[in-house]
């Protein structure tokens, strides 16, 4: 019995890369979204809602519910689950309506 | 093949999901010029989605069932002509005219307008033309609110589905997967596959009220079998399934730590006193699906109420909608499953190719895609029934309860807007309260919304006029205006980059989506 999705589909990815949320490292995988390689370490929360400050993370999975904007390499508003990780991409917890850090 | 050599299309097809992949399919096979547009990177839609080919999965068919079914098509999609457009977020369909009115091109060609990028942020703006449309944007899953539901670790049911298949994580080691409806089974069966100990499966509805439909079991050995493998899979995972039951609470302060599990009644109300609590780490919850059909609405076409309280578009035989040259395939009809959906791709790719090429269409092959559809639909139309939300599901809400996720709307205002302000319907709801004015525009909580607005009576949503299926950037708006409205042209090729990512024309900024 599979202990793992990665053993179950027997994958073999190509080589593991960096990218960092709020800083810390995390390793993605090549063909992973940003959501789907922060699940991949544990961490599920990279937003906090506009009024009452609450942690949000990926919900539909499908680019539907907008609930996993994330702040990706500087840009607010990009749905985690959509968006592929890239080697060396930088992702911020995005506050409120993202634009906080942009001043506008 | 340049894509300005072969515009106007003859068929241009919104989606490359099960429907829309057999739908480019056979119209190309027929003689067709085919677009075919997706938002994702890959073919496949919801039920065949895969892992990126860069996660090397030797296996992906551990995942699916009827995956020669998929490899079939994509083979068939190699060898011909179709043009597939992947990362294109379609976000309006206009018709144009004589007169040109309406943002059309003027000409009585459909335009397919999209953006591009992997979530629409490329901000190039395509279009494309062509002499038919078909629909095939699948469906979302329909989602009602809960206490707690708003916790990271809680995640749709078909949302932890689509996560394992094309990204092979999970969002937990312990894994309640509840809600209703079938899709609920394949969820838990897959999670535990991949390694999830699933601690319960929880249906709010009863799988004995399928032996109410006992014609369309028996015509459709194929959905008890479907059952049947989940079933087993279950079994040797040992996940216990509790029926007419659901997750009334979830427990946590910034994740999932356990949920309360209570019995429900015949209408959905919990019942008292019943309430279990099960450690877990998150929640997977869903409850049956929406058909996606916004762009069609657009345009005005006829809707149909399913019994399930949900609407899918109105089609006529051949899968036309009520408006000429605009088909519809998959479950934007009806929810219905991928083999359903690529019956009634092939059905409309035959009758629009008659129709385009003007020869008729054999009429054996018709027949007999008909035969068949007919069929599955009474399956599907009998699922819907079973799985339809009770009456008494409010009950689980406390007035602190987020209904909105967007917008954080609870539930105690809108009881507000409906009892003290007189609000009768979703959308007096929504003008009060903000409810369903976020980014998502009211996707995740319009069905509730529009339950606790008619108290019940009548779950059936409003047919949503959303002007935009996707949040466009205001630049690609502005190119419509312009003279020439850019057309399609090679992914990454060289197209005018309007720049000027400063705000999208929905999302909760400025919402055009409001009426
Ligand atoms: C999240 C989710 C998970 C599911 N998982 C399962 C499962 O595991 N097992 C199962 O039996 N059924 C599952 N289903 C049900 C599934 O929808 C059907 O089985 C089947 O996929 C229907 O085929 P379809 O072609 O009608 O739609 P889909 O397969 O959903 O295909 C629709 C396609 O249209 C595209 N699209 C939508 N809107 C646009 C737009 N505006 N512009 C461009 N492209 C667009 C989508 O990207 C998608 O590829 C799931 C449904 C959902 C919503
Ligand atoms: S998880 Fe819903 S949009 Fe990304």
């Amino acid at each position: 019995m599979a202990r793992t999705p990665a053993e179950l589909v027997g994958a073999q990815p190509g080589p593991p890369f960096r990218i960092t949320f709020d800083g810390r490292p995390v390793t993605a995988l090549p063909g992973q979204s940003v959501a789907a390689a922060l699940w991949g370490a544990g961490i599920l929360a990279w937003r906090t809602t506009r009024v009452g400050g609450r942690p949000r993370g990926a919900f539909c999975g499908i680019g539907q519910c907008y609930d996993c904007l994330a702040t990706i390499n500087g840009e607010p508003n990009r749905r985690a689950c959509l968006v592929p990780a890239r080697p060396g991409d930088a992702i911020t917890t995005q506050e409120g309506h993202g634009r906080a850090a942009l001043g506008v | 093949m340049p894509l300005s050599a072969s515009e106007p299309y003859d068929l241009a097809v919104i989606g490359a999901g099960s429907a829309g992949l057999a739908g480019a399919v056979a119209g190309s096979e027929l003689g067709l010029s085919v677009a075919l547009l997706d938002t994702s990177a890959q073919t496949g839609g919801q039920f065949y989605r895969a892992p990126a080919p860069t996660l090397g999965a030797v296996r992906p068919e551990a995942l699916h069932h009827d995956w020669s079914a998929y490899t079939d098509l994509r083979r068939r999609l190699a060898r011909s002509d179709v043009r597939h457009l992947p990362g294109h977020h379609v976000w309006s369909v206009t018709k144009g005219d004589e007169e040109g009115v309406g943002g059309g091109a003027g000409d009585g060609l459909w335009a397919v307008h999209a953006v591009t990028g992997a979530d629409g942020s490329g901000e190039r703006p395509v279009r494309v033309r062509a002499r038919a449309v078909l629909l095939a944007t699948g469906a979302y899953e329909r989602q009602l609110p809960f206490p707690g539901w708003m916790l990271p670790g809680v995640v749709g049911a078909g949302g932890a589905q689509a996560m394992l298949k094309s990204g092979l994580v999970l969002p937990g080691r312990h894994v309640v997967v509840a809600g209703s409806g079938p899709l609920l089974l394949a969820v838990a069966s897959s999670l535990a596959a991949a390694g999830a100990r699933v601690p319960a499966v929880v249906e709010a509805s009863g799988y004995l009220r399928y032996a109410r439909y006992p014609r369309a079991l028996a015509t459709n050995p194929h959905k008890a079998a479907e059952a049947l493998i989940h079933g087993a899979a279950l079994l040797r995972h040992r996940v216990r399934v509790r029926v007419r039951s659901a997750v009334t609470e979830v427990h946590g302060t910034d994740r999932v730590e356990a949920v309360t599990v209570t019995r429900l009644d015949r209408d959905w109300r919990p019942v008292r006193g019943t309430g279990r609590r099960i450690a877990c780490d998150a929640l997977a919850v869903g409850h049956g699906l929406v058909p996606q059909i916004e762009l069609a609405t657009a345009l005005g076409c006829a809707t149909r109420p399913l019994s399930d309280g949900t609407r899918a578009l109105a089609l006529d035989g051949l899968q036309e909608t009520s408006v000429r040259g605009l088909w519809a395939a998959g479950e934007t009809g009806g929810v219905g499953g991928a083999q359903l959906a690529r019956l009634e791709g092939e059905l409309a790719a035959v009758t629009v190719a008659a129709r385009v090429l003007g020869r008729p269409a054999h009429g054996g092959r018709v027949r007999e895609l008909r035969r068949r559809r007919d069929r599955m639909r009474a399956f599907a139309d009998a699922m819907a029934a079973v799985h339809a939300p009770g009456r008494g599901w409010p009950r689980w809400l406390t007035d602190d309860t987020d209904v909105c996720r967007c917008e954080e709307v609870t539930a105690g205002r809108i009881r507000e807007a409906i009892e003290d302000l007189g609000a009768r319907d979703a959308r007096s709801v929504k003008l009060l309260t903000r409810a369903g004015m976020g980014w998502c525009q009211g996707r995740m909580c319009g069905s509730a919304v529009a339950c606790l607005a008619t108290r019940g009576h009548t779950a059936e949503p409003p047919a949503e006029r959303r002007p935009f299926a996707t949040p466009v950037p205001l630049s690609a708006l502005a190119a419509l205006d312009g003279p020439a409205a850019p057309l399609a042209t090679e992914p990454g090729g060289p197209a005018d980059e309007p720049g000027g990512r400063t705000t999208t024309a929905s999302g909760p900024d400025a919402s055009p989506g409001d009426g």
